[in-house]
């Protein structure tokens, strides 16, 4: 068998007394979306930071693509192609929707300490941050200032800002948060449209969205996965069913 | 598609009409009242504001310890000139040196840091340089500073110019700006300047689509400490002496001052304006009042209060009122 994208095995966080993390695992295959999911306080989002570097974890390991990243920067994993959303917004406010995404291509990341070309000549780099919010359905908003953008369009173009530093490896931190049914649906559009593109791992507490998306699907609960398989196989789980999870 | 990003040219307009402006005040400068080494000054503080803007404006960094590294351009090209006798080329060479070096270290240390943890630290280490500035009695001449540090003959191969004159420092300091100005109008709109713009407003962010940022903090940094030491340089070419007063807090509050009253957090162009604005002030108020501070500190403080943009940011509001359209982005323009 091939080497998972992304192989996550024990990894355990603590924030002084309190655990959020034990022993937790996941394997990511290349090409699949993997759905999280969980109720709040289960440890979803710290284990994405454990993931891409926010947090260094106090045990376990994280390869990508064979190569170990555990504990690496932000910065590190972030070149080394694995891009992220964030849960609370995390925009380039000031900028538009275009320097938004362009300043995430990796054009500019290698061309960041280029003193003296004027940046709008960078070709290369303007066409995958255009490109980029094609894909996210902003292309028409490229010359708007992203504080300007609806709630609905800032939440897309937080995918976008993550589309463009080209990654392997996409995390979508519950892209929905806050958003009415219409917009849900938007997104659920558009990561659906990605599919085959980028390999995705989405947090949601929306059940329908994720078990509409994900090709597999892990469970955490009080810091460890307490299942995790297909939607199909999970909607038969009777832990899923009884809880409140079951959509 | 509209293009989203306008292209920055090399040179625009206000550059050609604040350089104008400049090369023929030997001809108009005393028929108004005033005198050219007024305008010696003005430039001196147009660049160093210009490089301050750099950390202020674009990185987000608020440094309140700046005039130490004015301060180390001053003095290392006095004491170049005194103790090394170098010309004037490599005096000015190693000011900007000496005040990149200086800057660089203290960047070090404090390019970790944002808001106030960045800006008190500033605050601290530039009174480090004041007070080596005021007791290395040896080297820095103490309270008395430097002094006569001589106008050298400026030598261009093909031709020399005495800067012994007022106007012919004018020139000369106006050449500095319209090199500094070129040069940072460049930075600004290079991939380095967008990067830097888009750390001071999301920090994570940036470090999470993967860019150094400790890095850039540190190099804008820098960057903006060699300009300021450029700006010492010809102040104390100028004044023919370097002096502790020039690194003081005061002249750290003025650059600061000026930057934001020209609303340089919203054009290029609010440093140069500011400084024109304050050191005119303090010529024309200080004709009036001893206390022409107390004046322009409450100006400062209304503008803070009712225009935090500046003098630029209301000329800004004030074009857009005169022409209602869709309001394209740019921040900084």
């Amino acid at each position: 068998m091939s080497q998972p994208l992304l192989k996550a095995e024990g990894l355990a966080k603590r924030f002084g007394d309190r655990v959020v993390l034990q022993d937790v695992g996941l394997e990511v295959e290349e090409g699949e979306i993997h759905g999280i999911m969980g109720p709040n306080g289960a440890g979803k989002t710290t284990f994405f930071h454990v993931l891409t570097g926010q947090h260094k974890p106090d045990a376990g390991r994280v390869t990508f693509r064979g190569e170990d990243i555990t504990g690496l920067a932000p910065r590190e994993i972030a070149c080394r192609g694995i891009a992220r959303s964030f849960q609370l917004m995390n925009l380039f406010d000031d900028e538009t929707a275009l320097v938004n995404t362009m300043v995430a291509t990796p054009e500019m990341r290698a061309r960041g300490f280029d003193l003296f070309s004027d940046a709008a000549r960078l070709e290369a780099a303007t066409e995958r941050a255009q490109r980029a919010l094609a894909d996210v359905g902003l292309e028409h908003q490229a010359s708007a200032r992203a504080k300007g953008l609806s709630y609905g369009e800032r939440r897309a173009l937080e995918i976008g800002v993550a589309l463009a530093s080209d990654p392997k490896l996409l995390f979508l931190d519950e892209p929905t948060a806050g958003l009415g049914a219409e917009g849900t649906e938007r997104i659920a559009k558009l990561i659906g449209s990605l599919r085959r593109k980028v390999t995705i791992v989405l947090i949601e507490h929306d059940m329908r969205f994720l078990f509409g998306l994900a090709d597999r699907i892990a469970v955490v609960h009080w810091g460890q996965v307490i299942a995790r398989g297909t939607p199909e196989a999970l909607r038969a789980n009777p832990w899923v069913q009884r809880s409140s999870l079951a959509a | 598609m509209p293009s989203a990003l306008a292209r920055a040219p090399l040179i625009t307009p206000t550059h050609v009409v604040v350089a104008l402006l400049f090369a023929t005040a030997p001809w108009w400068i005393t028929r108004i009242g005033l005198y050219p080494y007024l305008g010696v000054e003005i430039l001196v503080w147009m660049i160093f504001a210009l490089g301050y803007n750099l950390l202020l404006g674009y990185g987000g960094l608020p440094s309140f310890g700046h005039g130490a590294f004015f301060g180390v351009g001053a003095y290392a090209f006095g004491l170049a000139q005194l103790k090394l006798g170098t010309g004037l080329w490599s005096s000015l060479g190693l000011a900007i040196v000496a005040a990149a070096l200086a800057g660089a270290l203290v960047a070090a240390f404090i390019s970790h840091r944002r808001g106030i943890y960045y800006a008190l630290l500033t605050i601290a280490f530039g009174q480090v340089f004041w007070f080596v500035a005021v007791k290395w009695h040896s080297v820095t001449g103490g309270e008395d500073g430097l002094l006569n540090v001589k106008r050298p003959v400026l030598d261009l191969g093909f031709a020399a110019f005495p800067l012994a004159s007022n106007t012919a420092m004018l020139e000369f300091a106006l050449a500095a700006f319209v090199v500094v100005s070129i040069f940072l109008w460049r930075l600004v709109h290079s991939p380095y300047g967008r990067v830097l713009r888009a750390i001071k407003q999301n920090e994570t962010r940036a470090a999470f689509v993967g860019h150094p940022v400790w890095l850039y903090k540190w190099s804008a940094f820098t960057i903006s400490c060699a300009v300021a030491g450029l700006a010492g340089a010809i102040f104390c070419l100028a004044q023919q002496s370097a002096y502790p007063n020039v690194m003081s807090l005061h002249q750290s509050g003025f650059v600061v001052m000026m930057v934001l009253v020209g609303g340089g957090l919203v054009s290029f162009w609010g440093p140069v304006i500011g400084a024109i604005f304050f050191i005119l002030a303090r010529d024309l108020l200080g004709a009036y009042t001893e206390a022409w501070l107390l004046w322009y500190g409450l100006l400062f403080m209304g503008l803070v209060l009712f225009k935090p943009e500046g003098i630029a940011g209301a000329w800004q509001s004030f074009r857009a009122r005169m022409t209602p359209s869709p309001k394209e982005g740019g921040g900084l323009a």
